[in-house]
């Protein structure tokens, strides 16, 4: 058991290691642009002190060492610094923004979860029948959609030929969960589409592999129904491998969600990005794609950690 | 290697056929195209009829044009983007499969980071740096794949370098570039290949996203992605407009996942367990 504590700290230091190398890629990304970012911003009409007043405003003049060192100990207490746009402290915009955006990703993944593993058994269980085929068809077709045109055709079917979910997402945090949750169906539905048909075939082909296996052979050969074998013999070793996929595609999803806010106009955290981005407003941008890096990067060391101690043959590094 | 049209399987086949045609209609995009890409020929969002095949966007631009030319454009760039990423990230993988040691090393852990970051932030953190044009967004998208393309090429060259044909090429005096291009690449050819498709797909999608966000291809130059944006408004009005560029890309990309699924198939000769 010892062993295993190991394995895992190890994991978390690796993590924390890569977090921290990219806080210094995102924050260096500034010193690798040719020129001056004063500059840059202020445009070639600036008068030399304007653009040295702004330097100072934004810390520029100091060395980049101890800049970085400033940032970072801000970001570690919260404070991410003001936003160029607006001179407003980020951590005060962030705030509701990051929270719907998590609401949304999470609210995609309580559906998409359960629905890709029932759909992936099946399909193993009935393998090469008609219900596999569709599926399969639905799931190749899925995955190369882009997220954009799922979610205009959701939007032309299910809000305006019928007018059942709003086209538009109005969410200010404090409405009741159930009006929430009806508010943000459709951007959660694309979501779910966009992810479900991963998770599905990756769980159908771990199944299916191990099913050739000598073991499986003889669960059948003993008598025991198709449903048994497949959950009660092949699943616990193909687990692994599914919550590898299911954490990875939930690492998707919050990226995934910049797209599906700006077609549904969620104030979340992508629609904040995309904004950032095109303003270039790049203390608003930094905060942001730490955030986003910083998630995504603890849920792929979550699926690490998970399929450590879901297979006890991982345990021992050769 | 001639291929009897009749063993490529239906899918495969109609994943052919359109990527045949959209290539042809960016090809020849000038001549096919009614009226010129950017020219405003009518009022913004007129109805499909017969002068307007397609009606007329937001400024009143004949949208069936912007689509020809949107062909041309989109996958052009998505193409010349998919070529920069795959030569540099295959050389770099295969030298340093071939030289191993530190630059192998370095080169690795700077995947590494590379991948550690989900590619639409990267690219928006990038892209907020060097600002929105068209040649930024293409050395980003790049950059970006170049890492898998390089984790890939490097994998498949491993396999290939300690074999004794290229230890007999090295003892021969080959040179570098020539062990490269004459020994290792013609061994990995079909897996770089359907790669290169897969990673096609997933730019193409990148860039019509990075349009659709306002932050890839400016206007006015007429694409895919920055065309569903700007036609958005017309679907609370249960108009299809918007679904058709979204539409096209939709098709462009199955299509060649159908083709690229059918060519690995082929390639790994797998059948599926019953």
């Amino acid at each position: 058991m010892k062993n295993l504590t190991l394995l895992v700290a190890q994991r978390l230091v690796l993590g924390g290691a890569t977090l921290f190398i990219v806080s210094i890629l995102i924050f260096a990304g500034i010193e690798l642009l040719p020129g001056d970012l004063a500059q840059e911003i202020l445009g070639n009409a600036a008068t030399a002190e304007t653009v040295a007043a702004f330097r100072a405003e934004l810390g520029l003049d100091k060395p980049p060492l101890t800049r970085y060192l400033d940032w970072l100990g801000g970001v570690l207490t919260g404070d991410f610094g003001n936003s160029l746009a607006n001179n407003r402290p980020i951590a005060d915009i962030l705030d509701s923004r990051l929270g719907n955006s998590f609401f949304l990703a999470g609210y995609a993944a309580v559906i998409a979860v359960p629905l890709a593993l029932v759909l992936g058994v099946l399909s193993a269980l009935f393998r090469n029948s008609i219900f596999d085929r569709t599926t399969n068809i639905f799931a190749l077709t899925a995955i190369s959609l882009p997220e954009f045109f799922v979610a205009y055709v959701l939007i032309l079917f299910l809000a305006v030929q019928t007018p059942l979910f709003p086209p538009i997402t109005r969410i200010s945090g404090d409405e009741p969960l159930g009006e929430a949750l009806y508010r943000s169906f459709l951007p959660a539905l694309t979501l779910t589409l966009v992810v479900v048909a991963h998770m599905m075939r990756m769980t159908r082909a771990t199944l299916i592999n191990l099913l050739a296996l000598p073991y499986i052979e003889m669960a059948r050969l003993k008598g025991l129904p198709p449903l048994r074998v497949i959950v009660v013999h092949a699943l616990p070793n193909a687990l692994g491998a599914i919550i590898n996929v299911v954490a990875l595609n939930l690492a998707y999803l919050i990226v995934g969600v910049v797209v599906v806010e700006a077609v549904f106009v969620y104030p979340g955290l992508g629609q904040m990005l995309v904004d950032a981005v095109s303003k270039r407003d790049i203390p608003v941008v930094q905060a942001i794609s730490l955030i986003f890096a910083g998630t995504y990067i603890a849920l792929n060391l979550l699926a690490d950690v998970l399929s450590i101690l879901s297979n006890p043959r991982l345990r021992h590094a050769r | 290697m001639p291929i009897a049209l009749k063993n490529i399987p239906l899918s495969a086949l109609f994943g052919l056929s359109v990527i045949i045609l959209i290539g042809s209609i960016g090809l020849f995009a000038n001549v096919l195209a009614p009226y010129g890409e950017t020219e405003v020929v009518g009022a913004q969002y007129e109805p499909w009829g017969p002068d307007f095949w397609l009606g007329t966007d937001n400024l009143g631009r004949d949208l069936l044009s912007r689509m020809i030319y949107g062909a041309r454009n989109t996958v052009g760039l998505a193409l010349l983007t998919t070529a920069f990423a795959f030569s540099i990230g295959s050389f770099l993988g295969i030298l340093s499969a071939l030289k191993g040691g530190w630059p192998d090393l370095i080169l690795g852990r700077l995947v590494d980071i590379l991948m550690s970051v989900p590619p639409l932030i990267l690219a928006l953190m990038l892209l907020a740096l060097t600002g929105t044009s068209l040649t930024s967004m293409v050395a980003v998208i790049a950059v970006i794949y170049l890492a898998p393309v390089f984790r890939l090429s490097r994998a498949a060259a491993q396999s290939v370098v300690v074999m004794d044909y290229v230890e007999a090429a090295r003892l021969r005096g080959e040179g570098t570039g020539r062990l490269i291009w004459c020994e290792i690449l013609p061994n990995i050819t079909p897996t770089l290949i359907a790669e290169f498709g897969l990673r096609f797909c997933f730019v193409f999608l990148f860039i019509a996203a990075l349009s659709f966000l306002g932050l890839g291809i400016q206007p006015p130059t007429a694409d895919w992605g920055g065309m569903v944006r700007d036609n958005a408004v017309l679907i609370s009005f249960g108009d299809l407009t918007p679904l058709i560029p979204a539409g096209a890309i939709a098709l462009l990309t199955v299509s060649i996942n159908l083709v690229v699924d059918w060519m690995l198939h082929r390639a790994s000769g797998l059948k599926e367990t019953t």
